[in-house]
């Protein structure tokens, strides 16, 4: 179990996250979505220990992210931000290998090889798996980033905006691949995302913050409500059931 | 080619050019020549070494492959000791004296470096780049200090400072160079528990901590080992982190790997290439008409793009 306790970070004087509480419940897919600068991304960093919180508790597993040895949480929980340059150049199979480095420092064994073919297999990308990641695609590059926290293997698994600039076929790809990773694998998956109707096809459990709070929190069913995302977006937002998912339609 | 085999064939380069180095043109008794060319190599071997260790090192925990370890402001504070100690206690001074100069240099620099990460980093989430920047201000005021005083001493006094400018191999102290090798062997061992973290370093910052990297601390720690080689080197034989850029990325452009195993290996051995070779030429070709620098400098630079032009085209 995730549990988070009266988080709060400032930048300068500002608070863009405050007082955030929540508990993330094992094998889910949790998606946190509100408008921009609402503190999602802040929250998700936070989690990871990419940023340190001013304020607030972070539990994985009843024990406290500051007490926890930082290789020993990288078996744990894996995080993937929305940005990913990386400064020198790798091929795919060498980019995944790089997710076995908590359990192997470096010096890969014959079972982390396992794992990386086994994540290079799950994402489909044996075909490019000796191509450098500057020749993909961004849907392949985003991919072939996600193999490698496949590989990683940990049982949490944070991801800012995996969508991020990808088209309607990759996006759908990657999300049908995280609803697997939680229904075949068991892992707990917890993502920013701002495409709503992602999130309501895909997640089991919505968390919306705004101004560095949580508004609403729930089942996906209960917060793709209109009523609800008028608190959360400040506009109308139409919802029509088509083949038994919930779609938002806000174009017009 | 393999990136083994490269390595291979840099060896045996290095091992030719220091052998022609040593054994060829020898006039008048060979112990002599011999033990004082040794000298010259031991210290190229070892400045070349540690020079272009630290940079690849820097290098990757700033993820930038421009930048080298003078930017912290090491070279300018060498030249601001030197410039000072003469202006105030003149060139004949004995802390113009080889063996105590060293151990002033080396001692101030460190403590230089200390200082600013002990203030920079005792602010929480103070940023790598912050103390980049700071070090380029001191850099410049250092710089500024040492112009102002150089103005105003003697011209002859002037010429001892000048000599201290350029990285020299000539007159190096058989005592200095063990104690450089002893502290060289230390810093060494102390980073070698730290080498497997390169690697993952160059993904940046992000991915190193959720690779579990324990990043704050072990930066530090190898920001710690870039100084006092950086500190090593410059007294020894002078300002001589020009050396470093050119010498890494002919290694990145060479070895085309992330993996810092060969990195490091092979940016020792082309930066002992270059500076045998170079020194060969200062000695041989110009008889000590010019400086070592203006040498490395210019064919480094020439064969570097010759590199980036072959790669473009390709």
């Amino acid at each position: 179990m995730l549990s988070v306790r009266n988080l709060t970070k400032r930048f300068g004087n500002k608070k863009v996250v405050d007082g955030v509480t929540m508990k993330i419940q094992k094998q889910k897919i949790t998606s946190f979505i509100g408008p921009n600068g609402a503190g999602k991304s802040t929250v998700l960093s936070m989690i990871s220990r990419l940023i340190m919180a001013d304020e607030g508790l972070i539990h994985i597993d009843d024990k406290e992210l500051s007490t926890c040895k930082s290789n020993e949480l990288a078996k744990k929980i894996s995080i993937l931000k929305q940005s990913n340059h990386i400064n020198v150049r790798l091929t795919v199979r060498e980019l995944v290998s790089f997710g076995r480095f908590p359990y192997s420092q470096g010096r890969l064994t014959k079972d982390d090889w396992k794992f990386v073919d086994e994540a290079i297999h799950y994402m489909e990308l044996e075909q490019m798996q000796e191509k450098y990641l500057d020749e993909l695609s961004g849907g392949q590059k985003q991919r072939a980033y996600i193999a490698m926290v496949i590989a990683q293997n940990t049982e949490y698994i944070l991801l800012d905006e995996p969508l991020n600039n990808l088209d309607m076929k990759h996006s759908v790809q990657i999300m049908k691949v995280l609803r697997r990773l939680v229904d075949e694998l068991g892992k707990t998956v917890v993502i920013v995302i701002h495409d709503i109707n992602f999130a309501s096809c895909y997640s089991d459990y919505i968390v919306a913050l705004k101004n560095g709070k949580i508004v609403k929190e729930g089942p996906t069913d209960e917060i793709i409500r209109p009523s609800v995302l008028k608190d959360i977006y400040d506009m109308d937002i139409n919802i029509q059931h088509i083949d038994n998912n919930k779609i938002c339609v806000f174009y017009a | 080619m393999r990136n083994t085999t490269k390595l291979g064939i840099l060896t045996i380069v290095t091992v030719i050019l220091i052998a022609v180095f040593l054994f060829t043109d020898v006039k008048g008794s060979w112990d002599y020549v011999l033990s004082k060319r040794t000298e010259k190599i031991f210290a190229m071997i070892l400045t070349g070494a540690a020079i272009a260790f630290s940079t690849i090192v820097f290098q990757t925990i700033t993820n930038n492959k421009i930048l080298t370890p003078s930017i912290i402001g090491l070279d300018s504070l060498y030249m601001l000791i030197q410039t000072f100690l003469v202006f105030t206690l003149g060139s004949t001074s004995s802390l113009m004296n080889q063996n105590i100069n060293f151990f002033i240099s080396i001692g101030l620099m460190v403590l230089f470096v200390g200082i600013l990460y002990k203030v920079i980093f005792k602010r929480e989430g103070s940023n790598l780049y912050f103390l980049l920047l700071i070090g380029i201000i001191f850099g410049t005021l250092f710089e500024s200090i040492s112009s102002f005083m150089q103005v105003l001493i003697d011209p002859n006094e002037f010429m001892r400072i000048q000599d201290k400018m350029f990285a020299s191999f000539n007159n190096i102290n058989t005592d200095l160079l063990m104690i450089s090798l002893i502290l060289i062997i230390l810093v060494t061992l102390y980073f070698l528990k730290f080498i497997k973290y390169l690697d993952v370093l160059s993904l940046g910052k992000e991915h190193a901590i959720n690779l579990g990297v324990d990043y704050d601390r072990i930066v530090k720690r190898l920001l710690v080992v870039v100084a006092i080689l950086i500190s090593i080197a410059t007294a020894l034989v002078g300002p001589i982190t020009f050396l470093g850029l050119l010498v890494v990325n002919v290694t990145y452009q060479l070895f085309k790997t992330y993996q810092h195993k060969f990195l490091i290996i092979g940016s020792i051995l082309v930066s002992i290439i270059s500076l045998v070779g170079g020194q060969l030429i200062v000695e041989r070709v110009f008889t000590f008409s010019t400086t070592l620098s203006v040498i490395v400098n210019f064919i480094g630079g020439v064969y570097f793009i010759y590199l980036l032009l072959k790669q473009s085209k390709a």
